[in-house]
């Protein structure tokens, strides 16, 4: 049987070939839902800001249903959205995506999963990916979400919680930190 | 309700830790917080499809961006993307990006002070066929200094991007040529923990590939998480 090839470093130089034009851009015009802008900033160990990190998402439609031939539900696709996105981190450490507010999808048994929107970090420095999931502040089924009931210390579930900005009509923040304090909560599956 | 048939484990061995100092950018940027174990919903084991719409006829010919070749030793990388339940992978996306012939990125953060090449940009990209079968034309990459500790080159290597049928199946390695005499000094390939998982990413020579008096030919295969038999019901 085959056995699994390890993961390396992404390394410095990923944008001669990762990042492309609009990969930040998950919607169209005529894409259903509510818009929303997910930024953040990615810091390491010492706050300082990575210029050379890349973020990747994946996402449910506005209803809860994932553009892959797995998710069988009967919400629709919605042909303008397929839920994927790339964004390279600025000179401060800043990425930015302009997506829509996902749907709740079904989890483990017969539970729901609260509206999130998955995320895989890569970086100089890191060995291997890193996954973390962005939830939104202020959504009432948070509270019975099974991924976010694994996350026991309630001071480390928060860092998960996107937090909506003053004045932005629908700008949620999430910064992720590799290390220390606030250190975001990274997932294995 | 049925629940999603999960991907297998991470191999025990294969994948390098988060932190790793010998690899000294790995002191700041690992968490030192235990990674939270969660099942696989929906969510892990649907991902990103793509459709041929976006790639262009040479994207997987590194050597045809520009007018002119590119100097260097011109070789053929093939091989097949499959799970470790050794389903081949098909259609999927696979990136590679790499330094020329002398050991220089087309990147405005290498300082390295070797010659860039007008001809060759080092970014490539293709679908793997319905067998999963990939291929690119490109040219050997030179090995290069980093900053890491006093007298540190990498090998020489491709960096690879892959997707896989699902959010688990992400994968970004590096592919490395058979006999450097780098490769036991390198700490990003030395932090992964068994040997044997090593020598996995490295290529191999085949004369079978190698096209007379025109390239080189080298095969990898680069294997993704795979599926468990049975789905789990609740
Ligand atoms: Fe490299």
């Amino acid at each position: 049987m085959s056995k699994q090839t390890p993961s390396q470093t992404v390394g410095p130089f990923f944008h001669l070939d990762l990042p492309f034009e609009g990969g930040d851009v998950l919607v169209t015009a005529n894409t259903k839902g509510e818009r929303i802008l997910l930024e953040g900033r990615v810091v390491d160990g010492d706050g300082e800001p990575l210029n050379d990190a890349l973020i990747e998402i994946w996402q449910a439609n506005a209803e809860g249903r994932y553009d892959h031939p797995e998710d069988a539900q009967e919400k629709q696709i919605d042909p303008e959205f397929h839920g994927w996105g790339r964004c390279p981190t600025s000179q401060d450490g800043v990425y930015r995506f302009q997506t829509v507010r996902p749907g709740p999808v079904p989890g483990p048994g017969n539970t729901l999963q609260a509206p999130h929107i998955n995320v895989i970090v890569f970086a100089r420095g890191m060995l291997r990916h890193l996954t973390t999931r962005v939830y939104f502040e202020g959504e009432a089924l948070n509270a019975d979400d099974p991924i976010l009931a694994r996350v026991t210390d309630t001071k480390r579930r928060e860092t998960l919680i996107a937090k909506k900005q003053n004045g932005g009509s629908a700008v949620y923040r999430f910064d992720i930190v590799l290390q220390g304090a606030n250190e975001t909560v990274f997932f294995a599956a | 309700m049925i629940d999603p048939v999960p991907y297998k484990p991470e191999e025990e061995g294969v994948w390098p830790p988060t932190l790793f100092p010998p690899y000294t950018s790995t002191v700041k940027r690992a968490p030192r917080q235990p990674l939270v174990y969660i099942p696989q919903t929906l969510s892990e084991v649907t991902g990103p499809v793509y459709g041929h719409s976006k790639l262009a006829v040479d994207d997987h010919d590194l050597t045809k961006h520009h007018k002119g070749e590119p100097l260097g030793e011109r070789i053929i990388v093939t091989g097949r993307v499959l799970g470790d339940d050794g389903c081949p992978v098909p259609n999927t996306l696979v990136e590679i990006w790499q330094c020329n012939a002398a050991g220089r990125y087309r990147h405005h953060g290498d300082q390295h002070d070797a010659p860039l090449d007008p001809n060759f940009s080092g970014g490539g990209r293709v679908l793997t066929d319905a067998q999963g079968n990939y291929k690119f034309i490109t040219i050997k990459p030179g090995a290069y200094p980093w900053r890491n500790h006093q007298n540190a080159w990498r090998p020489a290597h491709i960096h690879f991007s892959l997707f896989g049928p699902a959010f688990v199946t992400r994968l970004v390695t590096q592919m490395f040529f058979p006999g450097d005499p780098l490769l036991a000094l390198d700490p990003i390939m030395m932090s992964v923990p068994d040997p044997v998982a090593r020598d996995r990413m490295i290529c191999k020579f085949d004369i079978g590939l190698t096209k007379p008096e025109w390239a080189l030919g080298y095969r990898h295969d680069i294997v993704l998480r795979g599926r468990n038999a049975t789905p789990m019901e609740h």
